[in-house]
């Protein structure tokens, strides 16, 4: 074999820059392929990362105008969702986990502890809201149930809160003033959803809806159903919860403003679907880049039979079988392809290796990787199309005559 | 050694079949320096091409050392030229980008040995030939006498029956033919079977025997059983098979 391989080098050796450059050709379809394949992945991983902050399994109501005529009803009413909506989305409604819903106040309120002075976004929910948001507990309680039943003053604090009320102090049972109300911080949570979730604070929704005149006002309701529910199923039950609200409030159901929903199964497996048509593209372009490299190796091989015809006809009169003939061929363009591939590979996994160690992760990218599957798979492309940019020159090669090929000059 | 029956070859040119070589009968003994001559287009080159298992034929028979040579496939041709016969060219044909001792040793490539053991050989048969000191030149740093006499070395270095050779001097001066004529002889001196293609008639005269082909046949007449016989000179018994 070493000798098989020596006798190729000297093969190789008398056409260097050929060689190079078909091997360049290679090299760059496979390094193409990596670095495609991972920023898809990087782009995948950005997207999912956002998905992160909420739950995936999430349908969410606002409340909208009707911009249809409906038992009488003239256009342009204003549908108001109340507590009793809340209540009967959790009564009525079959497969919802979790269910929370928002009361808005508007604008950063300003937040004092002591002499500290600085402003954060409030939010008022159901207890459920942190199975909406993905919130973590890491000290404390969230708002409960005797918290919304008593309309208690109290809070639910984050990251940037601690770090800038308290410094890093314990603030559990601390009391915090928002908008010169007293509030007794009861826990603190972190979110994956970035700074602006991790500075907003949480009071109990009917405590909100007290102190800041809602009555029994919600802005928006929003439910976890089954995580294992199909994209159909959380579709049914998005269309149920519309008709019994349209029911509730006397819109029609095919008004698309009285109400307005967001399904995030919907929006989450359309993502991955894309994904998923991006990395069929992706392989799409990237086997063609390769195609065109094997091409290229293919025809440059089969000039060089072509070229080194007298030679075949020399080895063959010395007695090479058409098999030594046609191995040395495929073992040429096996090797060619091989190493100018694998050099395209470790080349294409450098740079985002690089760009995943100096690059911030952003919205869009993040953690650009080709995992182990991908890079078998393009290595035994890589060997495949090796063999077939062999094939044909190495058949040409095996047809070769002696007797013609010695007379040529 | 060399038996043929009744052998036909011809070509298809076109629709016409252009036939080379017509009921061939031709015994070469082992041991036997025999030239082929002819005019070009006699058939002479594709006698040898057969004799080589380059080409095959249509009709007739040849035996090549008791091995019947018919309808070989081509692993089997390749690997009975490789074990038998050794080629020695007009035009040389070394591969230009090996040197004079990785020519030589090229055929035992095909046979499996070692790189060594190969290199080693190769050493060897140069030295043979009287090129030992030339092992590391590549063949356009050489002359053609040099040249051929690396064709010889590499064509003897499988130890073959029978060396075949077409136009040996057809390329060099006199004096260098005279040299390689001198090695060709040396080497059936040590039992090869040389057969020659020619058309020197001064190549010939150093043969035993020469066989003339006309239009595919050949010329009885033309074809003395020895040319030393015919020459005068006496024949050592001991290079007759």
């Amino acid at each position: 074999m070493l000798d098989r391989l020596r006798e190729l080098y000297e093969t190789l050796r008398t056409a260097k820059l050929r060689t190079a450059v078909t091997a360049l050709s290679v090299a760059w379809g496979i390094f193409m392929l990596v670095v495609l394949l991972g920023a898809g992945a990087g782009i995948q991983n950005g997207a999912e990362h956002q998905f992160r902050d909420d739950a995936t399994n999430a349908i969410w109501v606002f409340r909208g105008t009707t911009s249809m005529p409906f038992e009488g009803h003239k256009i342009g009413r204003q549908v108001r969702l109340t507590d009793e909506d809340y209540d009967a989305i959790q009564r009525n409604i079959e497969g919802v986990t979790h269910i929370t819903g928002r009361f808005y106040l508007q604008g950063q309120f300003t937040v004092s502890y002591g002499k500290v002075v600085t402003s954060f976004d409030v939010r008022a929910t159901h207890p459920g809201h942190r199975f909406l948001e993905n919130t973590e507990i890491t000290d404390g309680r969230f708002i409960n149930e005797l918290d919304l039943k008593e309309r208690r003053k109290v809070v639910v604090i984050g990251p940037t809160a601690v770090e800038r009320l308290f410094h890093g102090m314990d603030p559990i049972g601390e009391w915090i003033s928002v908008k010169g109300m007293m509030y007794r911080v009861v826990g603190v949570f972190k979110d994956s959803g970035g700074e602006s979730e991790d500075s907003t604070i949480y009071i109990p929704i009917s405590t909100a809806q007290m102190v800041y005149g809602g009555a029994s006002q919600i802005h928006q309701i929003m439910f976890t159903i089954d995580e294992s529910s199909s994209v159909e199923q959380s579709t049914a039950i998005a269309e149920e919860t519309k008709r019994m609200l349209a029911g509730r409030h006397h819109f029609s159901p095919k008004d698309k403003r009285a109400i307005r929903m967001r399904n995030t199964i919907e929006d989450f497996q359309r993502v991955l679907g894309l994904f998923e048509r991006i990395r069929v593209f992706i392989w799409i372009v990237g086997v063609g880049t390769i195609v065109a490299g094997i091409v290229g190796v293919s025809n440059i091989m089969l000039i060089s039979v072509r070229e080194r015809t007298k030679e075949i006809g020399i080895r063959k009169a010395l007695g090479a079988t058409p098999w030594a003939i046609i191995s040395q061929i495929m073992l040429e363009s096996l090797i060619v392809t091989g190493v100018s591939g694998y050099t395209g590979l470790i080349a294409g996994v450098g740079l985002l290796e690089l760009v995943r160690k100096h690059m911030p992760p952003s919205e869009f990218f993040r953690d650009p990787e080709v995992n182990l599957g991908v890079a078998l798979g393009a290595l035994a492309l890589l060997v495949f199309s090796g063999l077939l940019a062999g094939y044909f020159p190495a058949r040409l090669a095996a047809k070769v005559n002696p007797i013609v090929a010695l007379r040529a000059e | 050694m060399i038996r043929l029956e009744k052998l036909n070859k011809s070509y298809l040119l076109g629709h016409h079949a252009l036939h080379v070589l017509r009921n061939i009968d031709l015994t070469i003994e082992a041991g036997e320096l025999v030239a082929i001559m002819g005019s070009s287009g006699s058939g002479k080159s594709t006698l040898l091409n057969i004799l080589g298992i380059l080409d095959d034929y249509d009709s007739g028979s040849y035996v090549l050392g008791g091995t019947m040579i018919r309808d070989l496939s081509e692993s089997r041709a390749a690997q009975y030229r490789n074990k038998l016969i050794g080629f020695v060219f007009q035009s040389f044909n070394l591969l230009a980008f090996k040197t004079a001792a990785e020519n030589v040793a090229l055929p035992l490539f095909y046979q499996g040995f070692s790189r060594s053991k190969r290199n080693a050989l190769a050493l060897d048969y140069l030295d043979r030939v009287g090129l030992k000191d030339w092992a590391l030149h590549l063949p356009s740093e050489m002359s053609g006498g040099q040249k051929q006499r690396v064709a010889i070395a590499r064509a003897l270095i499988t130890k073959p029956r029978i060396l075949l050779a077409d136009e040996p001097t057809g390329a060099l001066d006199s004096k260098t033919s005279d040299q390689i004529m001198d090695l060709l002889t040396e080497v059936n001196g040590e039992g090869v079977t040389v057969v020659i293609v020619t058309h020197e008639s001064a190549v010939a005269a150093r043969t035993h025997r020469t066989i003339r082909l006309r239009d595919g046949v050949i010329d009885d007449e033309a074809s003395p059983p020895s040319n030393r016989a015919s020459q005068g000179i006496a024949m050592p018994s001991s290079r007759r098979g």
